[in-house]
């Protein structure tokens, strides 16, 4: 035992370590797969149990009609799908500028009061439940107009929204190199037009991939719209252009119709669908179920597959 | 502080320095070759004795393959360590040096050829100024190369001062022979002989000088000839 | 030192500090403080004209400070402020009337990482003289194509100018980021450790680059690489921080001088690589 050298003894402990660690290697292995796939499962049997039970209902009148009347079966949610369109654009233009534009504002600067306000506010305003949020919204229009709209919807997704795209644009737009800015200054462009020329391109795949996961996740939203768009099975943008036009109303009279009545969406459609006592209007919710799943599926995909596209052509 | 954690630490350079430490080793021990060649090409003459004139000649591919060594072990330095300012200096003139050096052994070769050439002939008269510029030369060489390695300028600047008592040793052996040739032009090819090798011998002291400036050159980076005055 | 005296002999192809004509930047007794701190002190130098002037020294001697005050990047630091003056053509950059944009479009800069803006090559040179004002198509075209033939680039991307900036090599890039330089008509163009990021053929091609931009341009270069001081400068100056931290320029001189025979022993030892 003595005469063991301590080459030997390392030699040794590589050895032991070579058969225990192959086993804790595999062991280790085998629990992190099986949890990988543990905590898939309930993604994957959300989306196939809602193909399963809302695919039957999905044909080409669901997408394109209007509610029948409650007890007739047929019919479909065009109404609602316009409505979760007008409601989500609303929200976009209402949210991106002012959120891009603080980001810009945090990202440079950080260290100043009104930064640290912001991001102090950014993060307490992504904590608000989404409908005190609506709550706030119908403070501020409904109750003043007097009546629900799509615009106070989208004044409340949009409120939702401007968290995420301020971050995320900041996180952007912190990893920009501070010598492309440098750069730009050092050839004598002021601050701004660096910002939009420069920083904002360079930060754009960022930005563009944190607006769609905000569109994602508001589209989904239903509690801020009991409050502001209340739901509306008589919605039909079609006939409200066509009559319109027929009018001689002019482009901002309609916008006034449309962005100014209740309006249904999705989310808000499922919602009251699902808790109906008829079966064919259940069955129906199934099937919005499945339109909003695949909507925030495909904007998920829409946001990696732009980034993808960005990438490969910034390489050339 | 920088200072301070440098003078505490193994030197950046270890590696360089292990190189260059190696090159000054190398060209001491080329040195005393040299050296040697030069006392013993003068004895070998003076001797008549032809076997060790022969040996002088074929220790001086020795030299030079020394000097070449010395040569690439210089390049590679240069090439891998790429050195700046004093080293640079230095393994520039080490370079030079080993030159100089190889130039001073070739006068040895060339008293020793000048032994052999003359086979049985007595030498034309009994050798004394010239052992005493061998000597001399030897001597100015050997310090001139221990003030190299010790970077001492004083000795460096003071070497060649004494290149004049070499310089009129010469021109007393010139005198000399051009009396013999003048009384008897027949001794004028063994004149000729003795006169050859002193002009080797003059040549010697006045690479050292070259030596001398090289060091004070590495030491200082000040390049300028050392003139002797009795040149100027 | 006794041999200062006799310096002068056989220097043929030095000419000394002192004797040349044209001064293009002169700084007097430059200090640049990060609030409190003293991050230079009391900086003295000339920079000559259509001559690669280099600044070597250790880490954080204040290098980069130097060369960021000559352009005046130091402005953006909130807490940064100038003592001494800096005067390009004699007028002090810091004078009262002075218009930085002016300032920096006559001093341009190139950084350490090649740094392209998200745009196309064209788009990337044709940026400084947007700025100013040049939208002239055929105006335009024109500018870009001369500054990236100055930049010795045009050869290579005279066929996808509308391709991104990014999609080039490295190398490519910096020579880009160059031509963006060049293409406001720059007399001073400072360079940030322009090659540390690239690799030895691409690091050699900019150092070439350099010596034909010296033909028209006075060019003042950062660098932790002191073979490449010694390639490619006319000029060395070297820099340490004292026990303040503070960066000093302890020696200036002829980039021949400087790497045979440094007068000071820091600046020896430095460009011996037995410290820094």
């Amino acid at each position: 035992m003595t005469t063991t050298s301590y080459s030997e003894l390392l030699k040794k402990g590589v050895e032991r370590r070579r058969v225990s660690r192959k086993g804790t290697n595999g062991f280790m292995l085998t629990l992190t797969g099986a949890l990988t796939v543990l905590a898939l499962i309930p993604l994957f049997w959300i989306i196939g149990y809602v193909f399963y039970k809302g695919g039957s209902t999905l044909n080409l009148a669901f997408f394109t009609q209007l509610p029948k009347p409650v007890g007739m079966t047929g019919g479909g949610v065009l109404h609602a799908i316009e409505g979760s369109l007008i409601v989500t654009f609303l929200a976009t233009i209402m949210a991106f500028i002012p959120g891009v534009l603080a980001a810009f504002y945090a990202a440079r600067n950080p260290n100043t009061v009104l930064g640290i306000g912001l991001r102090f506010s950014t993060d307490v305003l992504s904590g608000v439940p989404s409908i005190v949020v609506g709550l706030f919204a119908y403070a501020l229009i409904v109750k003043p107009q007097g009546h629900y709209s799509a615009l106070a919807g989208g004044v409340a997704l949009a409120i939702l929204m401007v968290p995420t795209i301020i971050r995320t644009t900041e996180e952007m737009l912190k990893l920009v190199p501070t010598n492309l800015r440098e750069a730009s200054l050092a050839l004598g462009a002021p601050e701004w037009k660096t910002s939009i020329s420069v920083l904002l391109p360079a930060a754009m795949d960022g930005v563009i991939t944190g607006v769609l996961l905000a569109i994602a996740r508001a589209a989904g939203e239903t509690a801020p719209l009991l409050f502001t768009t209340l739901g509306n099975e008589r919605f039909d943008l079609g006939s409200i252009i066509s009559s319109g036009v027929t009018n001689h109303q002019s482009i901002f009279q309609i916008l006034g119709r449309i962005f100014g009545s209740p309006i249904d969406s999705l989310p808000l459609t499922l919602w009251k669908y699902a808790g109906m006592p008829y079966p064919e209007r259940v069955q129906q919710a199934w099937g919005v179920a499945l339109i909003l799943l695949i909507l925030v599926l495909a904007t998920n995909i829409l946001a990696r597959v732009w980034i993808e596209i960005r990438k490969r052509k910034l390489r050339g | 502080m920088e200072n301070e954690i440098q003078e505490t630490q193994p030197s950046v350079r270890r590696t360089l320095e292990i190189e260059i430490q190696e090159l000054r080793d190398d060209l001491l021990y080329l040195g005393s070759m040299v050296e040697k060649q030069i006392l013993g090409a003068v004895d070998s003459l003076k001797q008549r004795d032809l076997v060790s004139s022969q040996k002088i000649i074929d220790t001086d591919f020795e030299i030079n393959r020394n000097r070449y060594a010395i040569e690439e072990k210089v390049m590679i330095a240069i090439a891998t360590q790429q050195p700046m300012a004093h080293d640079l200096r230095l393994l520039a003139s080490i370079l030079e040096i080993s030159g100089e050096l190889e130039r001073m052994g070739d006068y040895a070769k060339g008293i020793a050829t000048i032994s052999l050439r003359m086979k049985d002939e007595p030498l034309l008269k009994p050798l004394i100024d010239i052992p005493v510029m061998a000597q001399k030369g030897a001597d100015m060489l050997h310090r001139a190369l221990t003030a190299f390695i010790n970077e001492d300028i004083e000795v460096a600047r003071a070497i060649p001062e004494e290149d004049d008592v070499v310089d009129s040793l010469y021109a007393q052996v010139y005198r000399e022979l051009t009396a013999f040739i003048m009384q008897d032009p027949t001794t004028i090819k063994r004149a000729n002989w003795l006169l050859w090798v002193a002009h080797n011998l003059e040549r010697v002291s006045d690479r050292v000088t070259n030596i001398c400036e090289r060091t004070i050159f590495s030491a200082t980076g000040e390049m300028r000839e050392t003139v002797s005055k009795n040149l100027g | 030192m006794e041999m200062n005296m006799n310096i002068e002999v056989k220097q043929n192809k030095d000419f000394t500090v002192n004797e040349m004509a044209e001064i293009k930047v002169r700084t007097s007794q430059l200090s640049v403080y990060y609030g409190k701190f003293r991050a230079l002190t009391d900086i003295n130098m000339e920079i000559h004209d259509r001559k690669i002037t280099a600044i070597i020294g250790p880490s954080g001697c204040g290098k980069s400070t130097l060369l960021r005050s000559f352009n005046r990047m130091n402005d953006l630091t909130p807490s940064a402020h100038v003592e001494g003056k800096i005067e390009l053509d004699g007028e002090d950059i810091y004078g009262k009337n002075v218009d930085v944009v002016d300032i920096r479009r006559r001093i341009g800069m190139v950084f350490q990482r090649p740094n392209p803006f998200p745009k196309s090559i064209y788009d990337n040179v044709a940026y400084g003289p947007r700025l100013y004002g040049i939208r002239q198509r055929n105006h335009l075209d024109g500018i870009v194509e001369s500054s990236l033939k100055q930049s010795a680039l045009w050869d290579e991307v005279k066929d996808k100018l509308h391709q991104s900036g990014m999609s080039l090599s490295g190398g490519q890039q910096q020579r880009l980021c160059i031509a963006r330089a060049l293409a406001v008509q720059p007399e001073v163009i400072l360079m940030d450790e322009p090659a540390s990021a690239l690799d030895p053929i691409s690091t050699l091609r900019i150092e070439e680059l350099m010596h034909d931009l010296a033909k028209s341009y006075t060019i003042i270069i950062v660098t932790h690489n002191m073979q490449q001081a010694a390639r490619v400068s006319d000029f060395t100056a070297m820099m340490m921080i004292d026990e303040t931290r503070s960066g000093r320029m302890i020696e200036y001189n002829t980039t021949n001088i400087i790497f045979t025979r440094p007068q000071d022993k820091r600046t020896e030892d430095y460009v011996t690589g037995r410290f820094g």
